[in-house]
């Protein structure tokens, strides 16, 4: 790659596919621009025009929408919480040699490979449901009155259905980082008169500060845009306790049929994403410079 | 102090018996190191003094008090590990202080005990670095700092210098010893390397299979090896080991006679051979050559004796300093 003939060569052969991800990116990206900027309702077509800013005005001053951003960092910053956590400890007790390890280990890797509509459905009419569900079944058989969870907790029962989906995950890479610890360093600090926590704190978790941190940035870009889970089981309910950005977005277009309206709350949803971001590479993107 | 007793001890991994069974004494202040092939169970005997691995049976004694199945932390012994193993998100401070914050000793102390472990191996300069951003022999020295800092009762070395390259391993052989004779505290040593066994040790332990072949001095070894296995594996090069015709004549099975103990003549001598390969040291020349009925044979000569490939020299080895070995191996 050290010519500059190889150099040119290289340059050709990849133009095809960055120009064909760069159109993919900006055509939509320019026409929610576009759209944004427009009054334009399915229900009055032919009435197109040029507001301004007019639909970012009326986006961001709906009270919804700050209802719709609070539930989407709970959402984020809930699930994380029970996936890092639960990752760690279940990441744990994976890498303890016991018999029936590769079943247990494809067992708790397999809710990664379930469609969310489908696993957000299970949880509803199986699980969660207030006369069917097994949560139900368990109360009763204690003697206690079943929770109604999604007409009670129903943002928690959102966080809980994600949770569940993205702990394998979380699970899988924090597993991963423990394989890669020496052995012999956790030998030394058994000689140093370490304990079991200190031997924790002091060297399992910072050796997994980086994976904990590749987790967090991953899962934050995916959580955002939790959408099919709440379709599915709230549609975004009671009242607005469950609507998330996303799913804002989706009723002012699908259900108001407001492609303006919708236009703009995308680009706030992207602008707060790339917030989000940079706040949460500032803050932990010095984790992965080590 | 720091007297170890090692009591009929053995390990067996489910049915392979890695031990079979020991007993050794080391005696307060003493540099042991137990060499042998890899595979020869030293690192697991030293682990097993470390109490990290159990014994499958025997008794180790650490000043009088059985410590068998006592946790690694309260045998008050420090190890130093092969690769080091030290903690990579932690200062060279934080590293070298780690065991006495377990231990629970408050800041002041520590600060000077840390300070002053870094004094004597030159470690000050460092204090603040990562171990990622040290030489691979100031890693060593921080690994030694973490283990003196605990005032231990010996020191258990694996390998520690087998991932030095050939220079800093004299360095650090030499600066071990040093520390040895500052701290005057037991030091066991494992090594595969007989160079290294040969120049720090007080005692030798060689090990071949889980077994002691034989525990000396390594003038001793040198000297009088009790079979044929530690009479090949200590010095270098080799010692050369005869066998058939030529033994006979001397009485025995096998017949070992070093390089530096074979007199080599261009025109008179015992043997007649014809010369290999020649290495030159310098200071020493390795010839090997090729002597009819009787095999290949080493020889040590000064570095200023020369010869070609293929010519014909006479051999001579010293009489006073035959090994005999009878059909068992074992020295006559």
């Amino acid at each position: 790659m050290a010519t500059l003939q190889t150099r040119a060569t290289a340059r050709l052969m990849m133009s095809p596919a960055v120009i064909l991800l760069f159109l993919w990116m900006i055509v939509p990206l320019v026409m929610t621009l576009y759209f944004s900027f427009l009054r334009y309702n399915l229900l009055m077509p032919g009435t197109e025009e040029f507001i301004g800013f007019l639909n970012y005005q009326y986006f961001l001053t709906d009270p919804a929408f700050f209802t719709a951003l609070g539930n989407t960092l709970m959402l984020v910053g809930g699930t994380l919480l029970i996936t890092v956590i639960g990752g760690v400890l279940l990441a744990l007790v994976l890498d303890q040699p016991f018999w029936g390890q590769g079943i247990v280990r494809l067992l708790v890797i397999a809710p990664f490979f379930v469609m969310p509509t489908v696993s957000a459905l299970v949880w509803k009419n199986m699980l969660m449901h207030p006369v069917n569900g097994l949560f139900a079944w368990i109360a009763r058989s204690f003697g206690f009155q079943p929770i109604d969870w999604f007409a009670q907790l129903p943002l928690f029962s959102i966080i809980l259905i994600v949770a569940w989906q993205w702990l394998p995950f979380a699970t899988l890479i924090l597993l991963t980082a423990l394989q890669s610890l020496d052995g012999e360093q956790i030998e030394a600090a058994e000689m140093d008169g370490a304990g079991a926590l200190s031997r924790f704190f002091y060297l399992v978790l910072p050796h997994m500060s980086r994976a904990i941190t590749v987790v967090i940035l991953i899962q934050t870009i995916f959580l955002l845009s939790v959408f099919a889970e709440i379709l599915v089981t709230t549609n975004g309910g009671p009242g607005l306790q469950t609507t998330n950005i996303t799913y804002l977005i989706y009723a002012q277009a699908l259900l108001q049929f407001d492609v303006g309206g919708a236009s703009a709350g995308g680009i706030v949803a992207v602008i707060l994403a790339n917030i989000v971001a940079f706040f949460l590479i500032r803050l932990i993107g010095k984790n992965l410079e080590r | 102090m720091g007297s170890i007793t090692l009591e009929k001890v053995s390990k067996s991994f489910g049915t392979t018996a890695v031990i079979p069974e020991i007993d050794l004494e080391i005696v307060d202040g003493e540099f042991v190191v137990f060499v042998g092939p890899s595979g020869c169970g030293k690192s697991t005997l030293l682990r097993m003094i470390a109490g990290l691995e159990d014994l499958s049976g025997g008794r180790i004694i650490i000043d009088g008090k059985d410590m068998s199945s006592e946790a690694p932390a309260k045998r008050g012994l420090s190890m130093v590990f092969q690769s080091y193993a030290l903690y990579p998100h932690m200062s060279v401070y934080g590293n070298i202080a780690f065991p006495l914050k377990m231990d629970g000793q408050d800041k002041a102390a520590i600060d000077k005990k840390v300070k002053d472990a870094a004094h004597i191996l030159n470690l000050t300069n460092y204090l603040d670095r990562r171990p990622g951003q040290l030489s691979g022999g100031q890693r060593q020295r921080v690994a030694i700092g973490r283990a003196i800092v605990r005032q231990p009762k010996a020191f258990l070395f694996d390998e520690p210098l087998s991932n030095l390259d050939a220079a800093l391993r004299g360095n650090m052989r030499l600066e071990i010893s040093d520390l040895h004779h500052q701290l005057k505290t037991t030091m066991i040593y494992v090594t595969h390397d007989q160079v290294e066994a040969m120049t720090m040790a007080d005692k030798i332990v060689v090990l071949n299979a889980g077994r002691i072949e034989q525990v000396g001095s390594p003038l001793d070894l040198y000297r009088s090896p009790r079979n044929v296995f530690v009479a090949g594996f200590i010095g270098s090069p080799r010692m050369n080991l005869i066998e058939g015709q030529e033994a006979a004549k001397h009485n025995a099975v096998t017949l070992g006679v070093r390089p530096e103990h074979v007199r080599i003549s261009k025109t008179e001598g015992a043997w007649k051979g014809t010369v290999g390969v020649t290495e030159h040291l310098g200071s020493d020349t390795f010839i090997h050559v090729q002597v009819d009925g009787v095999g290949k044979i080493t020889v040590r000569t000064d570095g200023d004796f020369s010869t070609d490939f293929g010519q014909q020299v006479f051999l001579t080895p010293e009489p006073a300093r035959l090994h005999r070995f009878d059909a068992n191996g074992q020295a006559i």
